[in-house]
């Protein structure tokens, strides 16, 4: 019976539309496969030495003083990405399979996937190192053993907490808080749960228990399953109440207001929409690699208008690359009704200005590293607002990705966003500012340089008429081609 | 109101619709019918822009679909559940296609009071999502929808698929009486015979894209129908 489970997966897994992309995209991801995993397996061999030159103590017990913050990221991370199992369960339900066996099957099959094996790249070249450098070899196969099962152990979790806000939002804040009480106030929690690790070098044997966790876990997982294997429990869609909002303050604006009321919703109610905006806050702490001087290429003044781009341009970048796509899933109603294009995309384009100008307010404790730093930050802001806003909706066009708003899949990068034109259009929304500056600094001074920049951005804005009548008219001719490719849709 | 001259859409070398001539006099109530594949929904979806003619051209109260945006204030439609927004709730939809078509919360409301029996209470104050409903109710909505703004086009794509008998009834009269005063043009495509014959005056079967019959609806046409689609 198992063999007709995994002759569906199979089917499921070759069939499927992510795997018929082009020829290039394939070699692209398999470099990118391939990069990353060369990054974990040095990680995995270098890690060892690395703590050892560093004088930082025994590396297996460093290791394990961060092994728990290991596993909470871990965690986080599946929590946000990994799918669950249940999608394919419904159809088999009235089919002669036993319950028990589609239980077990999905579960299992949860065992094999990426989530799990790619800790494998990390955790087996660095048990190797350690037996090179001669650990007790029990004592490596049992610690190796023990994170193993906490590992899998992770992925059960994640599937019991599914989608259970209320148990993720406070467990994440408690592990942050206890991070920020590590760094900033001394309070060690690594120096309770290391022991805990270590012990299961020092006393082999220990295995035992975080396997017998693993157990209990399946135990939890299984019945939990079982109990909820009806369509209108575990197998139910849930819905949240939708609540009818009116925002009418945004009614003076007239027909903008229209769109940007359902571009509120948009965001506000849908899961893909929601990590994107998450996302685009996680970019304004991206300058602290160049600001705090922790990366040493990063130093050159250049690179603090890349940096300036970037921390005001979060939101640009992660939502306004899909522009069209994002009503992918109606796009033939908005072509039918009466709608003019030029409204439209001004409604996207204020998002974006009203986003960049938030996230340019926000960044103002980057005046910690002083005015220049900050400088660069308004100065990229300017530049986003009045050239890349343009170029974020020009590029759309031609990114005709149908967006599921409802799952986070393909959230972190997606393969139509790779065709050549979009990667020619990078060049003036992130190269293009740098020349500028270099210009300025090097030829006269940083001041100039800046007001390079900020005059680029300032001209853009004098020519908004000019870019929407440019922009529309390529949405108008990529209409069909676009609504064609987001009628095939999974 | 509508002209479809010499229109032919092709895929390769298949061709799927192909239709020489055609005329759409105003306040008529269409019927579209043939099998899967006949190309109604082509049709329908060239009559809106969102796909491009091989050959031939459509003109709507004169303006020619692909070439110019002027037929979409008076024209709407309700093809499938692309045509709804899944995220909004139906009210915020309803308002939402009334903006667009210069009509404000109170027009709209009072325009979706009239339809309060088609509705049987199950879209109006749901705390649903669009996305949440069922498939016969995300319809009604749809339906409603293309009705708000006194189109003067109204083109639906298979209305009475999914629907339960009581809801099939009422949009029946619903149709009849949209087209009673000879001012709204409506075209609908079924594969029901019977509803078509009902709420159509005129019928017109398409099969692998090109058009065999056309016919004033009579108390003879379900009888003719059933005998060219028994083969």
């Amino acid at each position: 019976m198992f063999k007709h489970f995994i002759n569906l997966q199979w089917k499921s897994f070759y069939r499927s539309a992510s795997f018929k992309t082009n020829v290039a995209f394939k070699i692209f991801m398999g470099f990118m496969a391939l990069y990353f995993i060369a990054i974990f397996l040095s990680m995995g061999v270098g890690v060892f030495f690395l703590i050892k030159e560093q004088g930082w103590g025994d590396p297996l017990e460093v290791v394990n003083a961060f092994l728990i913050y290991y596993l909470a990221l871990d965690l986080v991370i599946r929590y946000m990405l990994q799918k669950m199992p249940v999608v394919n369960i419904k159809p088999l339900l009235y089919l002669p399979f036993k319950k028990n066996q589609v239980v077990h099957f999905s579960l299992g099959k949860t065992a094999v996937s990426f989530f799990n094996l790619a800790h494998a790249f990390f955790f087996v070249p660095f048990s190797i190192v350690l037996l090179f450098q001669g650990y007790d070899i029990l004592g490596v196969i049992g610690w190796h053993l023990g994170v193993m099962a906490l590992i899998f152990g992770n992925n059960l979790i994640n599937i019991l907490v599914n989608n259970k806000n209320s148990v993720f939002y406070p467990a994440l804040s408690l592990v942050v808080l206890l991070a920020l009480g590590q760094f900033y106030l001394g309070f060690d929690t690594t120096r309770y749960t290391g022991p805990l690790f270590n012990a299961l070098y020092q006393i082999p044997w220990m295995a035992i228990f975080p396997w017998v966790l693993l157990a209990v876990w399946y135990g939890v997982a299984y019945g939990y399953f079982k109990r909820n294997m009806y369509l209108d429990a575990g197998l139910s869609t849930k819905h949240s109440e939708a609540k009818t909002e009116e925002l009418s303050w945004l009614n003076r604006f007239g027909n903008l207001g229209t769109f940007l009321k359902n571009d509120i919703k948009l965001i506000k109610r849908n899961k893909r929409s929601r990590t994107t905006v998450i996302l685009s806050v996680f970019f304004i702490f991206y300058g602290f690699l160049f600001f705090t001087g922790g990366i040493e290429t990063y130093n050159s003044p250049v690179w603090r208008i890349f940096a300036g781009i970037f921390i005001s341009g979060g939101f640009l970048f992660s939502f306004g690359q899909f522009v069209p796509s994002w009503d992918s899933s109606y796009y033939p109603l908005m072509m039918s009704q009466n709608i003019q294009y030029r409204e439209y995309l001004a409604s996207k384009w204020y998002l974006i200005i009203i986003a960049t100008a938030i996230s340019t307010v926000i960044a103002s404790f980057y005046l910690y590293f002083g005015w220049q730093a900050y400088l660069a930050v308004l100065v990229g802001a300017i530049y986003n607002m009045g050239v890349n806003s343009y170029l974020v909706l020009w590029g759309g066009a031609y990114i005709k990705t149908p967006i599921d708003l409802t799952s986070n899949k393909k959230a972190f990068g997606d393969k139509q966003a790779f065709n050549a034109r979009t990667l020619l259009l990078t060049l003036p929304k992130l190269v293009l500012p740098l020349v500028f500056y270099a210009l300025g600094h090097y030829l006269i001074d940083p001041t100039a340089g800046f007001i390079f920049v900020a005059s680029a951005g300032l001209l853009g804005f004098v020519f908004k008429n000019k870019a929407f009548a440019m922009i529309e008219r390529i949405y108008k001719k990529e209409k069909y081609k676009t609504l064609l490719a987001y009628k095939q849709k999974t | 109101m509508i002209k479809v001259d010499h229109l032919t859409k092709k895929y390769g070398d298949q061709t799927v619709l192909n239709i020489p001539d055609l005329e759409i006099p105003k306040g008529q109530s269409f019927g579209l019918v043939g099998n899967n594949g006949a190309g109604k929904t082509t049709f329908f979806s060239l009559l809106l822009d969102l796909i491009q003619p091989t050959t031939g051209q459509i003109l709507n109260n004169e303006v020619q679909v692909d070439q110019s945006e002027g037929w979409k204030p008076f024209t709407s439609a309700f093809i499938d559940e692309t045509f709804l927004i899944g995220y909004l709730t139906p009210e915020e939809y309803f308002y939402f296609i009334g903006e667009l078509r210069g009509r404000n919360k109170a027009d709209v409301d009072t325009l979706l009071a009239t339809f309060a029996d088609f509705f049987h209470g199950e879209i109006l104050n749901q705390k649903k999502y669009l996305r949440d409903l069922s498939k016969g109710n995300q319809k009604k909505v749809g339906i409603v929808a293309s009705f708000i703004g006194n189109p003067k086009v109204i083109v639906l794509d298979e209305p009475f698929a999914n629907l339960d008998p009581t809801t099939q009834i009422r949009l029946k009269g619903i149709i009849r009486e949209l087209t009673s005063d000879k001012e709204s043009t409506i075209l609908i495509s079924s594969h029901d015979l019977i509803h078509v014959t009902e709420v159509c005056e005129r019928i017109v079967v398409l099969d692998h894209g090109d058009m065999v019959r056309d016919i004033k609806t009579s108390a003879k046409t379900l009888k003719e129908l059933e005998q060219f689609f028994a083969g």
